[in-house]
């Protein structure tokens, strides 16, 4: 661990610098996946990754989306839309934490002056049917990431078990830059010709979609497109292995786990219409939790996922 | 003898298990050592947030060598009987022994186990435990399959004597026990080896981790309360917070902080909560206004600018965290201040249990009882009502929504706010209670009308729909609730009984009131279908009715049986006409009960099993009942005329003192009794030729009988 890094000056460069650490601890550099997520958890690099004996090294940024938590930009912590850091390395490698340390040194974190904890936090996602032992990761009293070490995903026993880091950029990089308001946070370097901040990029859609998610979605809308999403993945999921076109083994797992992706966002966005009751949240969590039981199922059947042409046998 | 290190190094370790999982940890080990013939003098375990340790002290160096003899077949017995035999004992037949004994020649085996050395045993014992360790939740990591509450990264496992210290061979899936550990995290990184416990501890607290939990939790107790000292303040106690965060850190270091302006009109209960709950802070305060005004937190490690940059980043986040509460508890002003029938008609959307309506309804039953029970309790009416309406109404609110226990605190909060009555108030606040046996029980009359209403509408209601607890099964608290009648009629001295009360709560939960209402004014065909609804609901009635009160009877024993009155004390009492009057019932329990520990009440238990089993087995045999005509003129004996005299006297004073429920002073003339029952018995042959003068004395044993059950029941008196 380096005591002499200096400390970043702009939100970007923390990313950079986490994108320049993990890719020199051999993590391959992916980039967002294109679809609204919740967390960065449901990029597939992590969710069906995360399954088999397939060995795994993976970092990237995702954007997240979560309606509900808009405030039209006004919260200084609080966005509908916001970006997580995410790691996963199956196996998990015996030195995660200090390589995890060593992360948060690179982006100017002075171990000898803060205090960094490690307190007891069980994950589960009962939308993905996945729960984790772990820690959430506190600086100074504050929550800076999440330590996870998956047991279950998708239903599915987790062999090897892979490390999974997440990293809630915007706050931990108001607390390195010091900065009370998310929306005051330097997106590039302040001294540049045109320096911007976070708000600069963010306050007017933070308003646009705080606004459309509470108000204006037509949820007549997002209904049918949760249950065309089900619907779609279940299709998707009961064809043949093989294809009678090419011949080939293709099982589409990522194709239909797109889909359940989309019904989790339509789920998201109808909570945040205030139109789903308390006995129905559960009903509708546990529709999104079958579509990605079956896409596990699907994954662990293709090569990704650990299939060998001799398990056919 | 040798000494046994062994100290299992993980990833973190969660606060609240390490208590339990060092005396885990302890209880494992040694059983296993013992169980394999190895005993020893002491033990003791110790926990940090990343290891468990355990020393075992003067441990035998092997486990003692053992012979077992085992008695076989005869020697000339069939040849499968001695083969099975064989088999057992692993021997062949020329190892094991004949012997002559007067049943003939029989097969005996000698089986020698020889001793093991204690590292052996030890490399054994460590490897179960760690493969068996009961943690309420463990986990995989990397490719193994090994199971711990965290990675397991290292295990030193020694045996010292006087010739030195020497790793126990040994390893758990790839894990190699060895004779080094880790230091703390940050300050003293780096591994370190050592060869006994005593090196074990002084290396440790020179690598700044202070081992012993007890001394971190007294450290951190003694350094904030200087601290807060030091400004004129106090620390407020919490030892379940105290505990945790000793299982937090493993060089702690306090700090204590700020809490910014803005945030100190929040009520002190809010600060203290979010503090606790988010933070782990403790809440410092000022004694002389009692306001929150300052916090402590503990951090892991000593640093160069003494903490100052660590307490900054707390101040902040905490400052985060009291604005989220200060917008909760504002708008939550708000609302109350201006109408609060917005909270109370949200609950009409919150279901309460499926089968029982919603919040609302479940408010509205409450109300309607808490009106009925008023007179009982010495309240007025509307207040009760009015507030068993609003006792609730803070569950809608954002600050409860957040921090769900300020429920009912947080209402009284918002009804004095919105300038309703303090009685009303509260009882918003005071209603749950009392929550156990030792809580305190309200005593307001209108707390304590919603506190009844609400709790036997809790009970009425899943004892209707069949909702009852079983076994160690109690998922609606009911047995607490049934606790929490019991202590409220008590502790308040409330003449109301049982019967009436479960009788009009079950009317209101089956709403009889309202189908005899509606059956009256509809005809035909709909009055006979209320008038089967109303059937049902008495039939349920009935029958729930009774079960209830048997619920609460039991529910009175293992109540009184903790305060040390026995449970056939109790029984001889619930015999007793009045059963549901609980004041009047525990007054007698604990008259019977004081007098049961005289002599004479002792003693005149045995006088009246006595005279009852006499009279008892008199009447079977004679086919008629004693009950009536005793006269002192057929009295022969002294100590016949005595008892006569005695009764007339006892009598006297005993049914006066029963009438006006004096239940100490009737049984202490009861206990009077004593001497001259005993002495009638010596002296005086109840069965005599004369059949007038034996009748008489029969007639006599009925009046003791008599004058005895209208006391108590106390044939139901064990011993």
């Amino acid at each position: 661990m380096s005591d002499t890094v200096s400390t970043p000056r702009s939100f970007q460069e923390i990313i950079l610098r986490l994108q320049t650490y993990w890719a020199t601890k051999g993590c391959a550099i992916l980039q967002p996946y294109d679809m609204e997520v919740g967390a960065g958890t449901f990029h597939p690099a992590t969710t069906l990754r995360s399954l088999g004996d397939q060995p795994w090294a993976a970092a990237y940024v995702q954007p997240s989306r979560r309606p509900t938590d808009g405030r039209y930009g006004e919260n200084p912590n609080r966005l509908q839309h916001y970006y997580q850091y995410q790691v996963l390395i199956k196996p998990s490698p015996p030195d995660l934490q200090e390589l995890y340390l060593g992360s948060l040194a690179a982006i100017g974190v002075d171990m000898a002056l803060h205090d960094i904890r490690f307190v007891e936090d069980d994950w589960e996602s009962p939308t993905l049917g996945a729960w984790g032992l772990g820690w959430e990761v506190w600086c100074d009293g504050m929550e800076v990431s999440q330590f996870t070490y998956f047991q279950q995903v998708g239903g599915h026993d987790c062999h090897p078990v892979s490390g999974e880091l997440t990293y809630g950029l915007e706050r931990l990089a108001m607390y390195i830059l010091g900065v009370d308001h998310v929306m005051d946070m330097p997106f590039n370097d302040p001294q540049t010709p045109i320096p911007l901040s976070y708000g600069d990029i963010f306050k007017q859609t933070e308003e646009e979609y705080a606004r459309w998610n509470f108000d204006v979605a037509n949820t007549d809308v997002l209904l049918r497109q949760f249950e065309e999403a089900e619907a779609e993945c279940q299709k998707i999921l009961a064809q043949e292995h093989v294809d009678p076109k090419t011949g080939k083994r293709i099982i589409m797992a990522h194709p239909a786990y797109d889909q359940c992706i989309k019904a989790s966002h339509m789920f998201n966005l109808l909570d945040a219409r205030g139109v789903i009751s308390v006995t129905e949240r559960q009903a509708y969590i546990g529709r999104v939790r079958a579509l990605a039981k079956q896409c596990a199922d699907a994954f662990v059947q293709t090569r990704a996922g650990g299939w060998r042409p001799e398990d056919a046998a | 003898m040798p000494d046994l290190l062994i100290e299992l190094f993980s990833e973190e370790i969660p606060a609240r298990m390490q208590k339990r999982a060092g005396e885990d940890l302890q209880k494992l080990v040694t059983n296993g050592l013992v169980e394999a013939g190895l005993t020893y003098r002491s033990a003791a375990a110790f926990t940090t947030p990343r290891r468990l340790c355990l020393t075992v002290e003067g441990l035998l160096a092997q486990s003692p060598t053992t012979r077992e003899e085992r008695k076989g077949p005869k020697a000339d017995a069939p040849e499968k009987a001695i083969e099975g035999f064989l088999r057992g004992a692993r021997l062949t037949r020329d190892q094991v022994e004949e012997r002559e004994t007067p049943k003939g020649n029989v097969l005996f085996a000698v089986i020698e186990k020889a001793g093991r050395p204690a590292a052996d045993i030890v490399a054994e014992v460590l490897e179960q435990t760690v493969r068996n360790f009961p943690w309420p939740k463990s986990m995989r990591w990397g490719t193994g399959s090994l199971k711990w509450v965290r990675p397991l990264q290292s295990i030193l496992c020694i045996l010292t004597d006087e010739a030195g210290a020497e790793v126990v061979s040994g390893d758990i899936d790839g894990i190699q026990f060895g004779d080094t550990t880790e230091g703390h995290r940050f300050m003293s990184p780096g591994r370190l080896s050592v060869v006994s416990f005593e090196d074990y501890e002084i290396k440790l607290s020179r690598a700044h981790v202070v081992l012993n939990p007890s001394t971190r939790a007294e450290t951190i107790w003694n350094d904030a309360t200087n601290a807060a000292f030091a400004s004129g303040l106090e620390v407020v106690e919490d030892a379940g917070l105290l505990a945790e965060v000793a299982g937090l850190v493993e060089w702690p270091v306090v700090l204590m902080g700020r809490i910014a302006d803005d945030f100190l009109g929040l009520p002190p209960e809010v600060l203290q909560t979010s503090m606790k709950e988010h933070q782990k802070f403790f809440s410092v305060r000022n004694p002389k206004t009692g306001r929150i005004e300052r916090f402590i937190t503990v951090a892991n490690r000593e640093t160069a600018d003494n903490g100052a940059t660590i307490l900054a980043g707390n101040e902040k986040v905490l400052s985060a965290r009291l604005a989220d509460a200060k917008f909760f508890w504002e708008n939550d002003l708000r609302v109350a201040k201006s109408d609060m029938s917005v909270w109370t008609q949200a609950l009409e959307n919150v279901t309460f249990h499926r089968q029982l309506g919603s919040q609302a309804d479940r408010i509205s039953r409450i109300a309607t009882l808490a009106r009925a029970l008023a007179p009982v309790v010495g309240a007025d009416a509307d207040l009760a009502e009015n507030a068993a309406r609003l006792a609730k109404a803070d569950l809608s609110s954002e600050m409860v929504y957040e921090f769900p226990e300020l429920q009912g605190l947080m209402g009284r909060y918002y009804i004095e706010a919105s300038g309703g009555d303090q009685a009303v108030a509260a009882a918003a606040q005071e209603h749950y209670s009392p929550l156990g046996p030792s809580d305190d029980v309200p005593t307001a009359p209108v707390s304590v009308a919603v506190a009844l209403a609400d709790k036997l509408d809790t009970l009425t209601s899943f004892w209707a729909i069949d909702e009852k607890p079983t076994g160690s099964k109690d998922p609606f608290a009911l047995r607490r609730a049934a606790l929490g009648v019991i202590r409220l009629v008590l502790d308040n001295d409330l003449r109301v009984p049982l019967d009436r009360m479960t009788h009009n709560a079950l009317q209101v939960v089956l709403k009889l009131d309202q189908w005899r209402a509606a059956e009256k004014t509809e005809t035909g065909d709909k009055a006979k279908q209320f008038a089967r609804q109303i059937e049902v609901a008495e039939g349920v009635i009935a029958s729930v009715g009774p079960n209830l009160c048997a619920f609460f009877h039991d529910r009175l024993k293992v109540y009184l049986r903790d305060q040390g009155i026995r449970h056939d004390i109790i029984d001889a009492c619930i015999a007793m006409e009045g059963n549901d009057d609980l004041t009047l019932l525990v007054k007698r329990a604990r008259a019977l009960s004081e007098t049961l520990k005289t002599d004479d009440g002792e003693n005149l238990i045995q006088g009246f099993k006595r005279a009852n089993n006499i009279l008892t087995q008199a009447e079977e045999a004679d086919g008629v009942e004693y009950s009536y005509g005793a006269d002192a003129k057929f009295a022969e004996e002294a100590e016949e005329k005595a008892l006569f005299e005695a009764l007339d006297a006892a009598e006297a004073r005993i049914a006066p003192a029963m009438a006006s429920q004096d239940f100490t002073s009737a049984m202490s003339a009861m206990a009077s009794l004593r001497g001259p029952i005993d002495g009638f018995f010596e002296a005086v042959q109840i069965n005599t030729d004369n059949q007038t003068v034996r009748r008489n004395r029969l007639n006599l044993l009925s009046r003791i009988r008599t004058l005895c059950l209208s006391v108590a029941d106390l044939t139901k008196i064990e011993g």
